[in-house]
């Protein structure tokens, strides 16, 4: 099948059109969205089947489905097999986060945060530090920061390898899902030894980074650069040339690029559509000027589009670790600013003003100065923001994160309408929504 | 250093044209451009923006500023006890605007940007949800994080937080 007749298009005009034409009421013809609220369906009187019209019907999906990444539950409205409008219903693990982030001091805010988008802990940390240090008005040393952009990018590397293998599953490659684990679990065993922990790690703090990276670190990267292309390669051939996951995935789930900006849509799935955003090219922070990589764009907005954009984005990924592995710096690890980094262990044994400075930080924490401030990188998943509102005590007055599942997941209905029930799994998958930050 | 730095009163320096922003005052704060649009202008605002390129609303969220009312803010803004900030991008431009809209407590209703960004519906949703914010003309302005039946906005800082009391039993005494 070539690539013009899978989705029927003409060679129309390529330029988008202006954002303001696709407003909501121009979604809202399309549908897509069902408005209606969720109580009234859990009424025993109207249980799962109500009919709207004449022949369509609502069914409920998950929030204990296996495909739908957790407890997301999809509301959908069916005509026969085919998908009139969704409605995505969250919030079966809200935690409350945003609130305990009020009550915790900016030192523990790290290990609250690392929990939202558990696939990627470490770009919530590094959103939450860089806002705390934003408003501190602190400068991280380089090399800090450099370790900051090896560690997220592995983690990108890391969690594409999930969406790789539970895409590959949903879509009916089940081997797909070990593969993926098991080279996800290379860059754990990595993480592990910088951290002492596989997940949540709380590594990287306001001010820097918990520890230095450990001995023969570089051979551990290199190890992992020098493996993983050749997997992702192995999964060209078992995934990106198959007629079966073509079947599957091309033409399916289809988004335009205006629909995706209106949606507020970040992340491969705006790329997917052919629209080059990436916040290290666009927005740089850290040091991603002084990198060279691509941003890796899709063309049609497909379910297709959106695997090989984030199976390109690895290779990216190995191409910026690589370049980090040569620049990074010899330094300090975290700021030397007595306000906000601990003494060293071996000044507590010896002095007493070091255990009670030592003591004063954990305990009660650093004063930040009065302000607000939002801080947003690149996650494996979108625009992940940190808005930060300090009153001026130790305590984040408002802590709020912008987890780019929680906006991707409103896209879901645009893309699911007039595809079928079996493509929903599909195409769910290739939103790669985690739950943990989409409800927080 | 903040950009609403009192201006000293006895010197007769010009005037300092505001700097306006669609209509709305806008104020710097570590480099980053913050817009302050009444509530009654704020829709139109937003559409300004919008259709000066700014396409992607990147994030919405409510703060309740009950306990911290005295934050810096440009003058002639009215400080109100909630504040709706929305953060908007430019894909073209490659710049970030930051809007924050006043929102008096005794009544907390603004309009809803689901006509000019409608990404912005969810999290309209939440503020409402966490922060009982009311969103005018939202399509479907219903809990999203928080059960249906839940009383209560939970980020409002006057919302109880149930706690468990810590007991110090007085341990026996050894000697």
């Amino acid at each position: 099948m070539s690539a013009t007749d899978r989705l029927g298009t003409s060679e129309g005009a390529q330029e988008m059109a202006s954002r303001s034409a696709t407003g909501a009421d121009e979604l809202d013809r399309e549908g897509g969205v069902l408005r209606m609220p969720e109580g009234p369906v859990l009424d025993p009187g109207d249980l799962i089947v109500e009919v709207v019209e004449d022949e369509t019907m609502i069914i409920n999906m998950g929030p204990q489905h296996p495909s739908t990444h957790g407890v997301l539950r999809l509301m959908i409205e069916l005509d026969g097999e085919t998908v009139l409008r969704t409605k995505p219903v969250i919030g079966y693990l809200h935690t409350g986060m945003e609130k305990t982030g009020e009550e915790l001091t900016y030192l523990q805010g790290c290990t609250n945060v690392t929990r939202m988008d558990y696939l990627a802990p470490l770009f919530n940390e590094c959103v939450f530090s860089m806002a705390v240090e934003q408003l501190l008005e602190i400068e991280v040393p380089p090399r800090a920061t450099w370790t900051r952009m090896l560690l997220c990018e592995l983690n990108r590397v890391s969690s594409h390898l999930v969406f790789m293998a539970t895409n590959g599953m949903d879509v009916g490659a089940v081997s797909m899902m070990i593969y993926g684990f098991r080279e996800r679990e290379m860059i754990l065993a990595f993480f592990e030894k910088c951290s002492g922990l596989r997940l949540n790690h709380d590594y990287i703090r306001p001010g820097g980074v918990a520890a230095d990276l450990p001995d023969g670190w570089r051979d551990d990267v290199l190890a992992i650069c020098d493996y993983i292309p050749g997997r992702l390669d192995q999964y060209d051939t078992l995934l990106t040339g198959q007629p079966i996951f073509h079947e599957r995935t091309q033409g399916v789930g289809v988004i335009t690029p205006e629909q995706a900006l209106a949606l507020s849509a970040t992340g491969p799935i705006l790329r997917s559509t052919g629209l080059a955003w990436d916040l290290r090219r666009d927005l740089p922070y850290q040091y991603y000027e002084q990198l060279e990589f691509d941003v890796i764009v899709g063309t049609y907005g497909d379910t297709f589009d959106r695997y090989a954009v984030r199976l390109n984005e690895m290779r990216e990924s190995i191409r910026i670790i690589r370049q980090i592995v040569d620049l990074m710096p010899p330094g300090n690890y975290r700021v030397q600013d007595k306000k906000v980094t601990p003494p060293p262990r071996r000044r507590i044994n010896e002095s007493m003003e070091a255990l009670i400075h030592h003591f004063k930080l954990f305990t009660e924490g650093f004063r930040v100065p009065e302000g607000e401030v939002y801080v947003s990188i690149e996650s494996p998943r979108g625009e992940l923001g940190c808005y930060l509102v300090s009153d001026g005590s130790a305590r984040p007055y408002r802590m709020h994160i912008r987890d780019p599942s929680f906006a991707n997941l409103q896209s879901l209905p645009t893309m699911m309408r007039g595809g079928f029930i079996a493509d929903a799994v599909a195409v769910i998958s290739s939103v790669d929504p985690v739950m943990g930050g989409v409800d927080r | 250093m903040t950009a609403d730095a009192p201006v000293d009163g006895d010197a007769p320096a010009p005037e300092p044209q505001p700097e306006l922003l669609h209509g709305a005052l806008v104020s710097r704060w570590r480099g980053q451009v913050i817009a302050h649009p009444t509530r009654d202008a704020y829709v139109q605002v937003m559409k300004g923006l919008r259709d000066s390129g700014f396409d992607l609303c990147s994030d919405l969220c409510g703060v309740d500023y009950l306990t911290h009312p005295g934050r810096p803010l440009p003058g002639g803004v009215e400080p109100g006890r909630f504040e709706v900030v929305v953060n908007v991008v430019s894909t073209t431009q490659r710049r970030r605007v930051r809007v924050r809209v006043q929102v008096p407590g005794d009544d907390a209703r603004v309009g809803s940007l689901f006509a000019v960004y409608p990404g912005s519906e969810a999290m309209e949703r939440e503020a409402f949800d966490l922060l009982g914010i009311r969103f005018e003309g939202h399509p479907d302005l219903t809990r999203i994080l928080m059960p249906e039946d839940w009383e209560g906005h939970p980020l409002r800082k006057d919302y109880p937080v149930g706690r468990v009391p810590v007991q110090f039993k007085a341990a026996a005494a050894t000697r």
